[in-house]
C-alpha cells in the first residue's frame, strides 16, 4: 500500500491528465454500454414486413452516431492522458534514480550488484510505466465496464442477467486452473533455459579456448543433448500454456448459448419476465462484453502485482541516504600539495579493523609508492584521499586544511587518478582522453598519448583517434585500455597524482617509461603509486610498506634494503628466484 | 524470416493441420449468429420451444468440436515451433562453432549470446502465433463478409467499406508507429548503457567530477525517451476509437438500410441482429490481426539478428580434411615474410620471418601491444597471415585439417578458463579418451598435482562455471595442465605464468622442459622466465627486433637489455 502512494506521489505533478483520464474513462465506457441498448431498441422497432418505424430508428441512429463520436473522442483522450503520465513518470523516476546513484557514497555502488541497479533503471521503472497505464485503462476500464454490464442487464432482465453473472466466473476458474497446471511445467522450461544460457555463455563466451583444442563437435553433442530436453520440456510448457485460451473461450461461448437460448425461452414464455427480440440482441452483446473485462483483469492484476514490486525496489534505491551535502564548503586555491595524515583510523565493516592510528606527512612534490601485501589497506589510503569513503576519526589534510572542509569536488580536482580497472566510456578514444578536461587540443591529446606510449596502437586501431571503444571495450586489449587511462589523466594535466595499481596490465618496460613521463609532467607535484611491482618503485622518495593496515616500514630503497625487514622480504620474494 | 524457413522443412504435416483446424474452429464460430438468428426467426417468432432447445443442443456441439480442433491446432503448433527452435538453436550453436576468431569478434560475445537465447525465443513464439492466429483473423474477416453476402448483397456492402477502411486506419496508424517504436527501443538501450558506465566507472567520474554531465546525459534521453513515447502514443491512441467509430458507423447504416429491407419485408429482424454480430467479429478480428502485425514486426528483427549470424562466413576455413604427411627434417615452426593485419589499420605484424627447431625451448618475449599474441595466433590459424607463409612441420598451415593441426598442440591461452563439470572432464578436453595417470602425470608437471590430491574428491572435483571455485593460481595450474595431457608435441604458453609466484614458476619450467619429443614455446613479459631458453624472439611494435640465447640478446638487441634491466638486477642478468 505504501509503494502504491509513494507512485502515486510520482504521478501528482500530472494530476490533472490523472482526473482527466478517469473522467473520460467513465464517459467513454458508459457510452459504450449504451450503445447496445440503442441497438437493441433499433431491432425492436422493426417487428416484421411493413411494421419497421423509420422515425425512431432515424432517431436512434443519430443517438448512436452521437454516441460514437463522444466516445471515440474519450476514449482517445484517455489514452493520450494515461500516456503522458506514465511517460514522465518513468523519465522522472529514472532521472532521481540516476541522481541518487550519484550522491550515494561510493560503498552503495561498491555493495551492489551493479546489474540489479541497471534494471532498476530500466525494467522496473519500466514496469511501473506499464503498471500505471494498465490501472488506468483495464483495471479501471474494466470495472466501470463490469459495473455498467451489470447495471444495464439487470434493468433489462434480472433473470438472464443472473445467469450471464453466474456463469461467467467459471472461465476465471477455467484459466486459474489451467495457470495452476502450467505453473510446474513453466518453472521446469525456465530452469532448463537457464541451463541452456549458462552453458552459451560458457562455450561462446570462452570459443576461443573452445577452438585451441578443437572441442567444437563435442561442445555441440552436449548442447543438442541439453536442447532435446529443453524441447520436450518446452512442448508441454508451450501446450499447456496455450489451453487457457482456447479453454476459456470454450465457456464463453457456452455463456453466450445459454444466454441466448434462456432468453429465447423467455421471449416464449413471458412467464419468466418480459423480454424483446431486441432486448435478447443487447443481452447477447453484453454476454460478450461481460467476459471479456473479467479475463483483462485477471491478466492486469498480475502486472499491477510485478509493478508494485517494481516500485519497491525502485524506492530502495531512492530512500537510501546521501553523500552529506557540501555545498556550504571551503574551495581551495593555489595547492602546493603538501598532504598529512593525522592518527587516521578506518574499517569497511566494524568487526574488521584495518587502517589504525595511520600518520604520515608528504611533503610537496615528493614520490610516495605504497606497498605490500594483498588486502594490506593499499587502496584505501586512496579511497580515503579521495573521500571516496570518509576516516573514522583522525584527519587528512592538505597544506594544512583538513579535506572534510573543502568541496568533494574541488578535492578531487586536485588528482588526476588512475585505477587499476580501466574503466572507459562508450565514444570513441579521443572523447575519452579529452574525458576530464573538454578543452584540450587534439595536438595536446595527441601529445599526452605519444607520452602514454598509447599514439602508436591508437594508430593501428582501424579509424585511429576517432575509433569506437565498444561496449566493455572488447576491442581493446587489457594493457591498451590501461595506457588510454594513464593518457586520460595526462591531459588532465592535474596538481598531484594518485596511480592505483595503474600499470597492472603493462609490461614492466612500458610501466617504466610511462612512470618517467609522470614524473616530468609532475614536476613538482606530489604522487601517489600504489603498486605490486617493486622493480618499478626503487626511485620513489618514500616506499611506505604496508601490512595489515599500518605502515611498518617508510623509507627510500636502499634504507629499506638495508634494514633486512618486511620490505627486503617482499623485495627478495619476486626477484630471488629468478634462476640463468 | 523467410530465409529461416528450411528450419521448418520437417514439420509440413503439422504447418498444414494446425492452420486448417483453427480454420475449421473460425468457420464453426461464425455459424453461431447464424444460429442464434435461425432461434429468434424460427424459434421465437414460429413459437417452437422444441426448436429453440435443438439449437441450444447445436450451440453447445458447435463449442465442443471448435474446443477440440483448437487444442489440436495449439499442439500442432506447441510441437513445430518448439521443434524448429530447437533445431535452429543447434544449428546455430554449431556454426558459431566454425566461426574464427575475427569473426567472434566482430559479432561479439554478449550479442551472440542474445542471439542464441533470446532471439531464437522470439521467432519460436512467432512461429507459434502465426500458426494460431493468423490464418484465423483474416478468415473470420472474409467468412464474416461471405455470410453477409448470403445474408443480404446490398447490406454487405457496408462491411466490405467498412472493412476496407478498418484495413487502411491499422496500416496508416501501424505504419507510421513502427519507426517509433525502434527508436524507443535504441533509447531504452541508450539509457541502461549510460546506466552501466554510470556505475562501472562511478570512481572515475567522481574523480573526474563529471556527475552533472552524466546526470544531462541521461536527462537528455529520458526526455527524449518520454518525448518519443508521447508522440508515438498519441499515434497508436488512434488505433481503437477509430476503429469503433467505424464499426459502429457500419452498424448504425445496417440498422438503417436493414430496417428500409426489414420493411420491404426481404429481410427478418433476425437477420439484422446477425448482421450487427457479424460486424462486431470484424472488428475483433481486425484488432487481433493488427497486434499479430506488430508482434511478427518485432520477431522478424529477431529473425534478421539471427540470420545475420548464419550468413557470417568463416573467414579461416578447412580446404582439406585429409590430413598432412609430416616432413620429418623441417624446422617445426617457420615463418616467412609474413605480414599481418586485423583491418584497415596499419600492420600489426610486419615482415617475420624465423625457424622454431622441433624439440626445443622458444621464449617471445616485447611490451605490451608488440605483437606477441597476433604471433601466436597465426601458428594455429585462429587467423590467416596476410601475406606470407606459415608452416609446421614443413607443411603450410592452410594444407592442415584442423583436428589435425590443433589437435596436435597444447595451448595454455591468457585467461585461464575451465569449464563448468569436473577436474577430471576438464583434462579431458586436449585428449577425450586420457586415462587417469597420464591426468595425474600433466598435473604434476602443471605442480597441480598437490592441491588437486588433497581434495576430498580428486580428479572428480566439480569444477564451477569459469573454474571460479580455485584461486587464480590454481586455476592457471589447471590451466597449463589440461594443455599437457596426452603430451602434445607442440606446448604453446602465452603469458601463462602472471599468478604464479616465482618459485612455483621455477619449479613449473624445470619440469615442463624435462618432456621428452615436445615443441615448447612461452610468450612472455618476464625475461627471467626465458632466460635459458634455446631461442628467443624479441618483439617489439609489431616488428622482430632480434633473434638469438640470452647472452647474445643482451649484448646486441637494446630492447631486450632495456626490458631484462626494467626487471632484474644486473647482477642477475648476467647468469
Amino acid at each position: 500500500m505504501k509503494t502504491t502512494l509513494k507512485i502515486l506521489r510520482y504521478t501528482r505533478p500530472h494530476s490533472l491528465y490523472f482526473l482527466l483520464a478517469i473522467v473520460c474513462a467513465v464517459i467513454s465506457v458508459s457510452l459504450t454500454l449504451y450503445i447496445p441498448v440503442l441497438v437493441g431498441d433499433a431491432i425492436d422497432f422493426m417487428l416484421g414486413k411493413g411494421q419497421v418505424d423509420f422515425r425512431k430508428i432515424t432517431d436512434i441512429t443519430v443517438k448512436i452516431a452521437i454516441s460514437i463520436a463522444l466516445i471515440a473522442l474519450f476514449q482517445w483522450l484517455m489514452a493520450h492522458c494515461t500516456n503522458v503520465i506514465s511517460a514522465r513518470t518513468v523519465r522522472d523516476m529514472r532521472s532521481d534514480i540516476f541522481r541518487k546513484l550519484n550522491s550515494v557514497p561510493l560503498s552503495y555502488i561498491d555493495t551492489h550488484p551493479h546489474g540489479d541497479l541497471i534494471s532498476r533503471i530500466t525494467n522496473d521503472v519500466e514496469a511501473v510505466g506499464d503498471g500505471l497505464t494498465q490501472v488506468i485503462t483495464q483495471l479501471f476500464a474494466g470495472i466501470v465496464t463490469i459495473v455498467g454490464t451489470l447495471i444495464f442487464m439487470l434493468s433489462i432482465n434480472v433473470k438472464i442477467a443472473l445467469v450471464v453473472v453466474v456463469l461467467t466466473p467459471l472461465s476465471i476458474l477455467v484459466a486459474a486452473i489451467i495457470g495452476k497446471m502450467c505453473a510446474k511445467s513453466f518453472r521446469e522450461q525456465q530452469e532448463l533455459q537457464g541451463e541452456i544460457s549458462s552453458y552459451v555463455e560458457e562455450i561462446v563466451g570462452n570459443q576461443k579456448t573452445v577452438k585451441a583444442f578443437a572441442f567444437e563437435s563435442r561442445s555441440a553433442e552436449e548442447f543438442g543433448r541439453k536442447n532435446k530436453k529443453l524441447f520436450k520440456v518446452g512442448l508441454r510448457a508451450q501446450f499447456a500454456g496455450a489451453l487457457a485460451n482456447p479453454c476459456t473461450r470454450f465457456v464463453n461461448n457456452m455463456v453466450y448459448a445459454a444466454t441466448g437460448i434462456i432468453g429465447a425461452v423467455t421471449v416464449l414464455n413471458a412467464f419468466m419476465g418480459v423480454l424483446t427480440i431486441g432486448q435478447l440482441s443487447c443481452f447477447l452483446t453484453y454476454a460478450n462484453q461481460y467476459t471479456k473485462p473479467f479475463n483483462e483483469i485477471t491478466g492486469v492484476l498480475t502486472q499491477i502485482q510485478t509493478a508494485l514490486a517494481a516500485g519497491g525496489r525502485i524506492f530502495e534505491v531512492l530512500e537510501s541516504s546521501n553523500e552529506p551535502s557540501d555545498a556550504d564548503k571551503k574551495r581551495l586555491e593555489n595547492v602546493k600539495g603538501n598532504i598529512e595524515f593525522r592518527n587516521v583510523r578506518f574499517s569497511y565493516t566494524p568487526d574488521k579493523p584495518l587502517i589504525e592510528d595511520f600518520s604520515l606527512s608528504v611533503r610537496s612534490g615528493q614520490q610516495v609508492a605504497i606497498v605490500g601485501p594483498t588486502g594490506c589497506g593499499k587502496t584505501t589510503l586512496i579511497n580515503l584521499i579521495m573521500r571516496f569513503y570518509e576516516v573514522q576519526s583522525g584527519e587528512i589534510l592538505i597544506d594544512g586544511v583538513n579535506t572534510r572542509g573543502i568541496r568533494r569536488k574541488d578535492l578531487r580536482r586536485l588528482f588526476g587518478m588512475v585505477l587499476q580497472e580501466s574503466w572507459l566510456m562508450h565514444g570513441t578514444i579521443m572523447e575519452n582522453l579529452r574525458y576530464g578536461s573538454p578543452d584540450a587540443s587534439d595536438e595536446d591529446v595527441i601529445a599526452a598519448a605519444k607520452l602514454a606510449y598509447a599514439h602508436s596502437f591508437i594508430r593501428k586501431m582501424p579509424h585511429g583517434y576517432d575509433t569506437v571503444i565498444t561496449e566493455g571495450g572488447t576491442n581493446l586489449s587489457a594493457g591498451q585500455k590501461q595506457l588510454l587511462c594513464i593518457a586520460r589523466a595526462m591531459v588532465l594535466d592535474p596538481p598531484m597524482l594518485i596511480l592505483d595499481e595503474a600499470t597492472s596490465s603493462i609490461d614492466t618496460l612500458t610501466e617504466i617509461r610511462v612512470q618517467k613521463a609522470f614524473r616530468k609532467l609532475m614536476q613538482g607535484r606530489t604522487s601517489f603509486i600504489v603498486a605490486h611491482r617493486l622493480s618499478t618503485i626503487r626511485e620513489s622518495d618514500i616506499i611506505l610498506v604496508m601490512n595489515k593496515g599500518n605502515i611498518v616500514e617508510q623509507g627510500s630503497h636502499e634504507e629499506l634494503l638495508s634494514k633486512k625487514g618486511f620490505y627486503y622480504e617482499l623485495y627478495n620474494s619476486q626477484f630471488s628466484s629468478s634462476d640463468g | 524470416m523467410f530465409k529461416l524457413r528450411r528450419f521448418l522443412r520437417d514439420y509440413k504435416l503439422q504447418l498444414i493441420v494446425g492452420p486448417l483446424c483453427k480454420l475449421f474452429e473460425a468457420i464453426l464460430e461464425l455459424f453461431v449468429p447464424l444460429v442464434m438468428a435461425a432461434v429468434i426467426d424460427n424459434g421465437i417468432l414460429g413459437n417452437d420451444l422444441g426448436y429453440i432447445l435443438g439449437m441450444g443442443g447445436v450451440l453447445v456441439l458447435l463449442g465442443v468440436v471448435g474446443l477440440s480442433s483448437a487444442l489440436v491446432c495449439q499442439y500442432m503448433a506447441s510441437y513445430t515451433s518448439q521443434g524448429a527452435g530447437t533445431k535452429m538453436r543447434d544449428a546455430l550453436f554449431e556454426h558459431i562453432g566454425t566461426l574464427s576468431h575475427r569473426e567472434l569478434d566482430e559479432l561479439g560475445t554478449p550479442s551472440l549470446i542474445t542471439r542464441m537465447t533470446s532471439d531464437i525465443n522470439a521467432v519460436q513464439a512467432n512461429i507459434a502465433m502465426t500458426m494460431r492466429l493468423l490464418l484465423r483473423a483474416p478468415f473470420l474477416i472474409i467468412g464474416a463478409l461471405v455470410m453477409a453476402c448470403f445474408i443480404d448483397l446490398k447490406i454487405s456492402l457496408i462491411f466490405f467499406g467498412a472493412s476496407a477502411v478498418i484495413g487502411v486506419i491499422l496500416y496508416l496508424v501501424m505504419s507510421r508507429s513502427l519507426p517509433f517504436y525502434k527508436k524507443v527501443q535504441s533509447l531504452v538501450d541508450r539509457i541502461s548503457l549510460l546506466s552501466r558506465e554510470n556505475l562501472e566507472g562511478n570512481r572515475v567520474i567522481r574523480a573526474f567530477s563529471k556527475q552533472s554531465a552524466q546526470q544531462e546525459a541521461l536527462d537528455r534521453e529520458g526526455e527524449s525517451l518520454a518525448k518519443t513515447s508521447i508522440r508515438v502514443g498519441r499515434l497508436s491512441a488512434l488505433l481503437n476509437p477509430a476503429t469503433y467509430v467505424v464499426t459502429y458507423s457500419a452498424i448504425a447504416l445496417i440498422l438503417y438500410f436493414g430496417g428500409k429491407q426489414v420493411n420491404g419485408g426481404s429481410l427478418l429482424s433476425g437477420d439484422v441482429v446477425a448482421l450487427t454480430s457479424y460486424m462486431m467479429q470484424i472488428l475483433l478480428a481486425m484488432i487481433v490481426f493488427a497486434n499479430l502485425v506488430v508482434l511478427l514486426s518485432r520477431g522478424s528483427a529477431s529473425a534478421v539478428r539471427i540470420n545475420e549470424v548464419f550468413e557470417v562466413k568463416p573467414s579461416v576455413t578447412e580446404l582439406s580434411s585429409t590430413p598432412v604427411i609430416p616432413d620429418k627434417n623441417a624446422p617445426k615452426i617457420e615463418f616467412s615474410d609474413v605480414n599481418f593485419t586485423y583491418g584497415d589499420g596499419d600492420n600489426e605484424l610486419e615482415n617475420i620471418s624465423f625457424t622454431i627447431e622441433k624439440n626445443t625451448f622458444t621464449g617471445i618475449i616485447g611490451t605490451t601491444g608488440s605483437g606477441k599474441s597476433t604471433l601466436l595466433n597465426l601458428i594455429l590459424r585462429y587467423y590467416d597471415a596476410t601475406s606470407g607463409r606459415v608452416t609446421i612441420d614443413g607443411r603450410d598451415v592452410r594444407d592442415y585439417p584442423f583436428s589435425q593441426l590443433r589437435g596436435n598442440a597444447g595451448v595454455v591461452p591468457q585467461r585461464s578458463v575451465l569449464f563448468s563439470g569436473t577436474i577430471r572432464s576438464n583434462m579431458m578436453w586436449q585428449k577425450p579418451d586420457a586415462t587417469d595417470e597420464e591426468i595425474w602425470r600433466a598435473l604434476g608437471i602443471a605442480q597441480a598435482k598437490g592441491f588437486v590430491s588433497e581434495l576430498p574428491r580428486g580428479l572428480d572435483s566439480p569444477v564451477a562455471q569459469g573454474g571460479t571455485n580455485f584461486s587464480g593460481g590454481q586455476r592457471q595450474r589447471l590451466c597449463i595442465a589440461r594443455a599437457l595431457v596426452g603430451q602434445p608435441e607442440l606446448i604453446i604458453l602465452d603469458d601463462s605464468f602472471s599468478a604464479l609466484d616465482f618459485a612455483t614458476e621455477k619449479a613449473l619450467r624445470t619440469e615442463l622442459l624435462k618432456m621428452k619429443d615436445t615443441t615448447i614455446i612461452i610468450v612472455t613479459q618476464r625475461c627471467s622466465t626465458i632466460m635459458s631458453a634455446d631461442k628467443i624472439l624479441v618483439l617489439e611494435d609489431g616488428r622482430l627486433e632480434g633473434v638469438g640465447t640470452h647472452g647474445e640478446l643482451f649484448e646486441n638487441c637494446s630492447a631486450y637489455r632495456e626490458i631484462c634491466l626494467s626487471q632484474l638486477k644486473s647482477s642477475e642478468v648476467q647468469k
